[in-house]
């Protein structure tokens, strides 16, 4: 076995046994975080197969910022654990249907090798993961790679349209007014009588 | 190298390559280590004549065996986990929050041979190390069951996911000088003295890139994570001894991390202002020779610049408020760079590469 | 350097969006009518770019991922006019409502980028994305209105269920990407139809993947759950949209992917098809009866028309897919005049959305009452209206192609469907009006309106131009 075999064997254990924590934890916050451990030990697996650019984004992408925000929300909710458990049982048979129907798939598709499907081209030498990816996705991709574009563009404008609104009874301070304030707008100089002085005292 | 891998010669291949690889890498931890055991007391020592008074002074001549003094203590103190907190992740969170800063350094050249791993897409790997730091941080504010945890957990995670953005923008920027994202070339792409350098070109990316890293780590003017005014110690409140002590360490080597980089993507690592400048006879000059010309002290020289400036900063500047950090981050780092980019993109278009 | 001649279009609605997007920012309350009649240029450019560019002849761009052809053209060409219909009888609703801003168009116009994106579709990869762009899009929409809680539950159904068919889609996708090894579509056709004989079960797998996703997001029984909610808890606005133009993208998806991508395989999803069909004209004409809500009845109604479609392509012959691109078109229109009528009925702090609602229209509204009568005469299939001549030609063309049983039962479930649009003519023109009825539109909303009904009947006298394209679409091809 050489050395990159045991890191591939390595790499693929836990990446197994953290997925099946993912899903048989009960903790949702370490649910997420064995996710975060599958994701990064994907990513590690991806960089054996010469795809670092993929596999760091991988990291980047999934594990930095997608996961965080996910671990944020996570933490906030007060998740009841017991209710969220109830149902597992009853969903077990038709998770398990569902699952050996797609392991099926996945094997006769593998294994049947019905079309001549080529297996991966061995990497170039000298052109670096991420030049490859770039000069394909800038010139045959180009048009999936825009309305990807689009597609975030949306998202962001449907999340912000759905939650940018400004309920009656929120307290804000605009700094600018209160900077722009004279003091005539806050003091009014009354000139009064001065008053007499009551008999004695 | 060579006479370690004859010494080793009765071991199969591939472990000697991993021998080898390990014993490059206490080579690359161990000054680290003791830069930041050292940055421990620098920062004190400097913030202390801003202030004008002297700093810690007791321990050894002028103080200088405080951070071993300091160390011993923190290591025989007792780590005392609180009552109904997750123990296996209170434990680990501050090695998950060191691990990354000192696995970032695997791809760091110190000088055109000294670099452990020479990578393709070290730029990346870079990037994608110091975006898990912030898990240790999180992990540690869940698991420390403490309200006062959770919210410094919680600031932190928006504010180094918000600054993420701009730092990675700011990369993008210097990679599409460079052409490449192996560190390396990027060196290699300011090569010509000093005002080949990145940051005259791309000085909105560098101001950016180095905010940025300030407040990845959570220091002073951003580092509400701590706010100990606001939140007692933010997310490490609950942390003590030993486990107290690797969070610390885990800050400092971000620091010297960011410091090294902003050096190798802006100030061109260890390439010395006077390359190019000077006639090549200068360098052979017998000692003067050997310090004008690159190496791995201008590295050094650089990056300890950029930890000058972070105590200084420390020093001088008042905490930001949590809203204003968002602003800074949302509204005005990632438009600045934004604009920055698209301006290269276009000059980089026309043919104009005033780097070059 | 890719020819970006055919997908002038799409490039110039995508330009125009942002721009839309960027002007409104500018824009006080009072000047947004400025954002609305901007989207209505973009729409009428769009049409003229459209029109001007139309060729006989297909042609491909982006490596093959983007086709334009006349099926193309024709079914972009009714989706800009349904959009601007649909913006038109939105305008006073949504001003009603306090959801007359800035976002509300730019969304239209992203889900009608996604529509055309789906039309024009040469790939798995550009099919799945133009449906994204338009299903995100759509789930935006629904929830638009964030103070009405029927709207947030609607939005939630539809996304949930939205998602759960994108990915059986994107899973029966991958599958035949594993098989062929491509993600054109041509190549695929191509190498589908050279499989060996052994091959069909993993195919077969694929492809009901692939069917279900497709049923899901048409909505044809059993995978029509989530119409009936959607269609009543969104606003009526988005409900008009979301059950006209995307059933013309949604007919565009079901031609690239079976007929253009899988045409070998016509035996084994025309059973399925087949079964869908007879399914869809079962529930959705026997169910609709038992509804109160107008709108969830023609949720069901659409279940029914959807059926319909589903027979005329399940034929697998240029006349049946002929018919059913005929039938689509009609159905679009009829539905968004039907809704464009509840959305001018609808006044504000009131819907139009109960059976009740629409008693004594005749007295109130004369003119309304008319078009609707006409509308419901085309839904059911009165010769003279378009309607008949849509359903007619569907059932010509299973007669043709040796499906008399079908033919028959899909006339009977026609009957039975007739018994609830004739009820909503008697409630109009028989009862007597049970609440102060105060409708008004707009001039040109009014116009829309009527050439939008009137069109049915005009359609139904003169069928042949409309006819004559569809058949010229497939007959080429």
């Amino acid at each position: 076995m050489t050395f990159v075999q045991f890191l591939f064997y390595f790499f693929a254990a836990i990446q197994v046994l953290a997925a099946l924590r993912v899903v048989t934890v009960k903790n949702p916050v370490h649910a997420a975080l064995f996710l975060v451990l599958t994701f990064v030990s994907a990513a590690c697996m991806w960089i054996l197969l010469e795809a670092e650019f993929l596999g760091l984004l991988l990291v980047l992408v999934y594990v930095g910022a997608v996961m965080v925000l996910f671990l944020f929300v996570v933490m906030m909710l007060d998740v009841n654990i017991a209710e969220m458990r109830e149902g597992f049982a009853s969903y077990m048979p038709v998770a398990l249907v569902v699952a050996i129907i797609m392991v099926v798939e996945m094997g006769m598709v593998l294994t049947q090798r019905i079309f001549n499907v080529r297996p991966p081209v061995e990497k170039v030498a000298d052109v670096s993961n991420t030049e490859a990816i770039g000069a394909v996705m800038y010139t045959d991709y180009v048009y999936p790679f825009e309305i990807a574009a689009v597609i975030l563009l949306v998202a962001i404008i449907a999340a912000i349209s759905l939650t940018l609104r400004r309920r009656p009874a929120t307290k804000y301070q605009t700094p600018i007014e209160q900077i722009k304030v004279r003091r005539n707008d806050r003091v009014r100089l009354v000139s009064m009588k001065a008053e007499k002085k009551e008999n004695g005292s | 190298m060579e006479t370690i891998a004859a010494l080793l010669d009765f071991l199969p291949q591939e472990l000697v390559t991993v021998v080898l690889i390990l014993i490059k890498i206490v080579a690359i931890l161990l000054p680290v280590m003791i830069a930041v055991a050292y940055l421990t007391l620098a920062e004190r020592k400097v913030i202390g004549y801003m202030q004008i008074r002297m700093g810690p002074n007791r321990v050894g001549p002028k103080g200088l065996l405080q951070p071993i003094a300091d160390a011993v203590k923190l290591m025989f103190k007792e780590i005392i986990i609180p009552a109904n907190a997750g123990k296996f992740l209170f434990i680990i969170a501050p090695m998950i929050s060191l691990a990354p800063a000192l696995a970032a350094w695997a791809v760091v050249p110190f000088s055109d041979t000294l670099v452990l791993s020479n990578i393709n897409a070290g730029l990346l790997y870079i990037l994608a190390l110091t975006s898990l730091g912030v898990y240790g941080v999180i992990i540690a504010g869940w698991a420390s069951n403490s309200k006062y945890a959770l919210l410094g957990a919680l600031r932190s995670a928006a504010q180094i996911v918000a600054y993420e953005i701009a730092m990675g923008f700011a990369l993008v920027g210097v990679l599409m000088a460079a052409g490449s994202l192996n560190l390396g070339e990027i060196i290699d792409a300011q090569r010509g003295g000093i005002h080949h350098w990145f940051f005259i070109p791309l000085i909105g990316l560098f101001l950016v890139y180095f905010i940025s890293g300030v407040a990845e780590t959570n220091r002073a003017p951003f580092d509400v994570a701590e706010g100990e005014s606001e939140i007692v110690a933010g997310f490490h409140v609950e942390y003590s001894g030993m486990a107290f002590a690797v969070f610390f360490l885990a800050e400092y080597a971000n620091m010297i991390l960011i410091g090294a980089l902003t050096t190798i993507l802006f100030l061109g690592g260890w390439l010395s202002p006077f390359d190019g400048i000077l006639p090549a006879s200068a360098f052979t000059i017998p000692v003067l020779g050997s310090f004008l010309d690159s190496g791995v002290h201008w590295f050094v020289f650089k990056t300890a610049f950029f930890l000058l400036l972070f105590l200084w900063f420390r020093a001088t500047f008042p905490r930001y408020r949590y809203d204003q950090i968002m602003r800074l981050g949302w509204k005005v780092l990632i438009p600045v760079t934004l604009v920055w980019i698209f301006g290269e993109g276009l000059a980089i278009a026309l043919g104009w590469k005033p780097w070059e | 350097m890719p020819d970006l001649t055919p997908a002038i279009p799409e490039i110039f609605l995508l330009t125009m969006a942002c721009v839309v997007l960027v002007v409104d920012l500018f824009l006080k309350q009072e000047q947004r009518h400025l954002t609305f009649w901007l989207t209505q240029l973009t729409l009428v450019g769009l049409f003229l770019l459209t029109w001007n560019g139309m060729q006989t002849t297909t042609v491909t761009t982006f490596g093959g991922s983007f086709i334009r052809d006349s099926l193309a053209d024709l079914l972009k060409l009714f989706t800009y006019v349904v959009t601007a219909a649909v913006l038109f009888y939105s305008r006073d609703y949504l001003k009603d409502r306090n959801l007359f801003k800035g976002e509300y168009p730019v969304l239209v116009l992203f889900s009608l980028l996604g529509m055309m994106v789906m039309i024009s579709a040469g790939s798995f990869l550009t099919l799945y994305m133009g449906l994204e762009l338009l299903s995100l899009s759509l789930y935006a929409l629904v929830a638009f209105n964030r103070d009405s809680s029927e709207a947030s539950e609607a939005a939630i159904k539809y996304f949930v269920l939205g998602a759960i068919a994108s990915g059986m889609l994107l899973y029966g996708m991958s599958i035949l990407y594993g098989l062929t090894g491509t993600l054109d579509l041509a190549s695929v056709a191509e190498r589908l139809a050279a499989a060996p004989e052994h091959g069909r079960v993993s195919i077969l797998f694929g492809m009901v993947f692939i069917l279900v996703g497709l049923a899901f997001k048409l909505g044809a029984v059993p995978f029509h759950m989530w119409m009936p909610d959607v269609y009543q808890g969104a606003p009526t606005s988005v409900t008009a949209f979301l059950g006209t133009a995307p059933k013309l993208a949604g007919f565009a998806m079901l031609i690239r992917l079976l007929v253009e991508g899988m045409d070998s395989q016509q035996a084994s999803w025309g059973q399925i098809m087949m079964l869908l069909g007879v399914l869809s004209l079962a529930i959705g004409n026997i169910v609709a009866i038992a509804q109160t809500n107008i709108k969830r009845m023609l949720a069901y109604s659409t279940i029914s028309h959807v059926g319909f479609i589903v027979l005329g392509v399940m034929i697998g012959s240029n006349e049946g897919y002929s018919s059913a691109l005929f039938y689509t078109v009609i159905y679009a229109l009829m539905s968004l005049g039907t809704f464009g009528i509840l959305i001018v009925l609808s006044q504000k702090g009131f819907e139009a959305e109960h059976l009740d609602d629409m008693k004594g229209l005749n007295e109130s509204h004369t003119w309304l009452a008319f078009l609707m009568l006409i509308l419901m005469a085309s839904m059911i299939g009165i010769p003279g209206t378009a309607g008949f001549i849509a359903k007619f030609w569907v059932l010509q063309a299973l007669v043709e192609s040796g499906h008399v049983a079908l033919a028959v039962y899909a006339v009977l479930m026609s009957v039975i469907g007739a018994f609830y649009y004739l009820r909503i003519i008697k409630l109009m023109y028989v009862d007597k009006p049970e609440r102060e009825a105060s409708g008004r539109q707009a001039m040109d909303t009014g116009v829309v309106l009527s050439v939008n009904s009137l069109s049915m009947i005009a359609l139904g006298l003169f069928p042949g131009i409309l006819t004559a394209t569809c058949l010229a679409v497939f007959a080429g091809g």
